[in-house]
């Protein structure tokens, strides 16, 4: 490391031309929804310039409305992770309305037949407005969360009543009946529909969870860390301390088997067993949980057909009984993968692509879209993008001082980069496809302004990390007088 | 629609979408290793391209250390390079080294440079400095490659 600091605080002169690089990036960012938007509205037929300008005018007072934000609350935080959530939302809401105009004002898309058995892709005409309203929402709980949390050890204070907030959200929809929970079409129970209004308790539940997690895990990781014995070459801890991650482990199987959501079991137990080998730094941990939900999702999978089905078409999605025969489980990921094959390296061009033949394209499938519409170069970027918003988190990590605030930081940015991998991983079928949604991407409400939630806790932390110290006023002697602000 | 376009058109914004992608690293670029040498250099010089060179500092030649390197302890592999400012070792957080060592003061002991030596010198810490074997009772010069110890921290000076 050649700066002589340390690591600890990056140089003075650098810290303080920071928001100006935070704002340049952000107008990059915007140059470039504002570019996608353009080339969509070329592509597609029967557009107005003025919707254009309605929306990237509203995306551009919201994403400037959380830059002020930043710069008034949390004056030291990293540049880049706001601009990285930002291009994020706005391809997005670029590919929301490309899917939407798909069968509107003389375009092509699904044409629903009487006898059309086939789940289509139609999106409301009002998803584009929505989209905005839970962007404008999301910032909004980013600017209150840096507003209210000044010093994110506050959040240590409510370890435990976090952690009972997150399993409730996480267990409130298999005690509902399906008419409530149901995901229509999926066998999956993970949100609560009311009157119209539909929220998925989980991604809150998620964050409460990761919190949680750090808190029982400074308390608790001497002891996980220190005793137990080695046996062949691997440091196992002791039988009693197994207790917590054995309940956890339970927990996650339970979620997979009563609400039929593999995915978020999936992040839930990958969260749990990386904080964990970040507060111990023991390798066992992370093979006992690897090898446990390995273990647990196989035979979860020979005891009920729902997840069997999952594995079958992830392993053969082209077979006749899969694919032809009713109901086609695995229809969506063949649809998804032709979807990518005709983007193939550089895409079709945005608004040029057939993504809506893909059912859930706008939300679990969306990475198939820009799969076909930016090809294998635009995903790149994107998959970057995720990449660079994960490394800013774990460098806050790095830099943090706290123990708390470091697990925090380390176990949010895994669960991006876990969520994201979970999702691309499923639908490119690297592993078996679990509807989850693409943090910032995807269509809905709840995804959207909890990824927001995530973006402003990482930023309170690296305002933290990156706080310089204070000065000394007086040089000398080993009692200092500081100044504090 | 004009095929060519089009295909200008989808390579021109996934060509856009890159250069975000490099400006991105760029800027965690600048994050780790400050500015760049030359950026800084431009910022710090004034507008006068070619004032009368400051006195030539002895090339460091075959007998000037160059670096200051940690051999064992927690921090053991990192290297400083030695300007012409001093620099202070210890626990404490505005020291130029900072310990991670149970068995360093806050502020443990400084190296200076003085008259092309490197000097160093105890600052009152609780369990002494060593240059070799022998207690550092008050400034004494460091010849090169001999290790001072602090707590379970070693550095020594290297060309």
């Amino acid at each position: 490391m050649p700066s002589p600091a340390l690591g600890s605080q990056p140089p003075e002169d650098i810290t303080a031309g920071r928001r100006r690089t935070e704002l340049s990036m952000l107008m990059f960012a915007f140059a470039i929804v504002a570019f996608a938007f353009a080339s969509t509205a070329f592509s597609l037929k029967g557009q107005r310039l003025s919707t254009f300008v309605a929306i990237m005018i509203a995306f551009i007072a919201i994403m400037i409305g959380a830059h002020l934000a930043v710069r008034r609350w949390a004056p030291y935080a990293d540049p880049l992770l706001l601009p990285l959530a930002a291009i994020l939302n706005g391809l997005g809401l670029v590919m929301i309305y490309r899917l939407h105009e798909a069968g509107r004002n003389g375009n092509a898309g699904p044409v629903s037949t009487a006898g059309n058995t086939i789940p289509i892709t139609t999106l409301s005409s009002s998803a584009v407005t929505l989209q905005i309203v839970y962007t404008v929402l999301g910032i909004g709980c980013f600017v209150a969360f840096l507003v209210f949390v000044k010093e994110p050890r506050v959040l240590q204070r409510y370890t435990y009543l976090l952690g009972l907030v997150g399993v409730f959200l996480i267990a409130l929809p298999a005690f509902l009946p399906s008419s409530i929970s149901g995901v229509a079409g999926t066998g999956a129970k993970i949100q609560i529909s009311l009157g119209g209004f539909t929220i998925q308790p989980e991604e809150f539940a998620k964050l409460a969870l990761a919190a949680f997690f750090a808190g029982y895990l400074v308390a608790k990781r001497d002891v996980l860390s220190l005793a137990g014995r080695r046996v062949l070459g691997v440091d196992l801890p002791r039988g009693r301390d197994l207790g917590p991650i054995a309940l956890i482990w339970l927990a996650s199987l339970l979620l997979l088997v009563f609400e039929s959501d593999i995915g978020t079991s999936a992040v839930f137990m990958g969260l749990f067993v990386a904080m964990i080998y970040i507060a111990t730094s023991r390798t066992s941990w992370l093979l006992i949980g690897f090898i446990s939900f390995i273990g647990g999702a196989f035979l979860a999978a020979k005891l009920f057909s729902h997840v069997g089905l999952r594995f079958s078409v992830w392993l053969h999605p082209f077979s006749t009984q899969n694919l032809i025969d009713y109901p086609q489980p695995s229809y969506q990921t063949v649809q998804g993968l032709y979807g990518m094959a005709n983007g193939g390296l550089l895409g079709r061009g945005l608004g040029n692509g057939l993504p809506y033949w893909t059912p859930l394209v706008q939300s679990d499938f969306i990475f198939t879209a820009f799969g076909e519409e930016l090809g294998l170069a635009g995903v790149m970027a994107l998959l970057l993008v995720y990449g660079l918003i994960v490394q800013r988190g774990l460098r806050t990590a790095v830099m943090i001082k706290d123990p708390y605030s470091k697990l925090l930081a380390g176990g949010l940015s895994f669960m991006l980069a876990l969520q994201v991998f979970v999702i691309v991983g499923g639908v490119t079928r690297l592993i078996p496809l679990t509807g989850i949604t693409t943090p910032f991407l995807s269509q809905g409400g709840s995804s959207l302004v909890a990824s927001w939630v995530l973006i402003a806790v990482l930023v309170r932390l690296s305002d933290t990390a990156r706080r310089p110290p204070p000065r000394p006023i007086q040089e000398e002697g080993l009692t200092q007088v500081v100044s504090v602000k | 629609m004009n095929a060519l376009t089009l295909t200008l058109i989808r390579v021109a914004f996934l060509a856009v979408l890159w250069l975000f992608v490099i400006a991105a690293i760029g800027v965690v670029r600048t994050d780790l290793f400050g500015t760049t040498a030359k950026a800084r250099r431009a910022r710090s010089r004034p507008p006068q391209r070619q004032p009368q060179r400051p006195p030539r500092q002895p090339r460091p030649g075959r007998g000037t250390p160059r670096f200051l390197v940690v051999t064992e302890g927690g921090l053991s592999g990192l290297s400083i390079d030695l300007t012409d400012q001093q620099i202070t070792l210890g626990r404490a957080n505005d020291a130029t080294l900072v310990l991670n060592d149970d068995y360093a003061s806050s502020r443990h002991a400084r190296i200076f440079p003085q008259d092309g030596q490197w000097i160093v010198e105890d600052l009152g810490s609780t369990n002494g400095t060593y240059l070799d074997r022998q207690k550092v009772t008050r400034p004494t010069p460091v010849p090169m490659g001999v290790p001072i110890r602090i707590g379970k921290t070693v550095l020594e000076l290297r060309r």
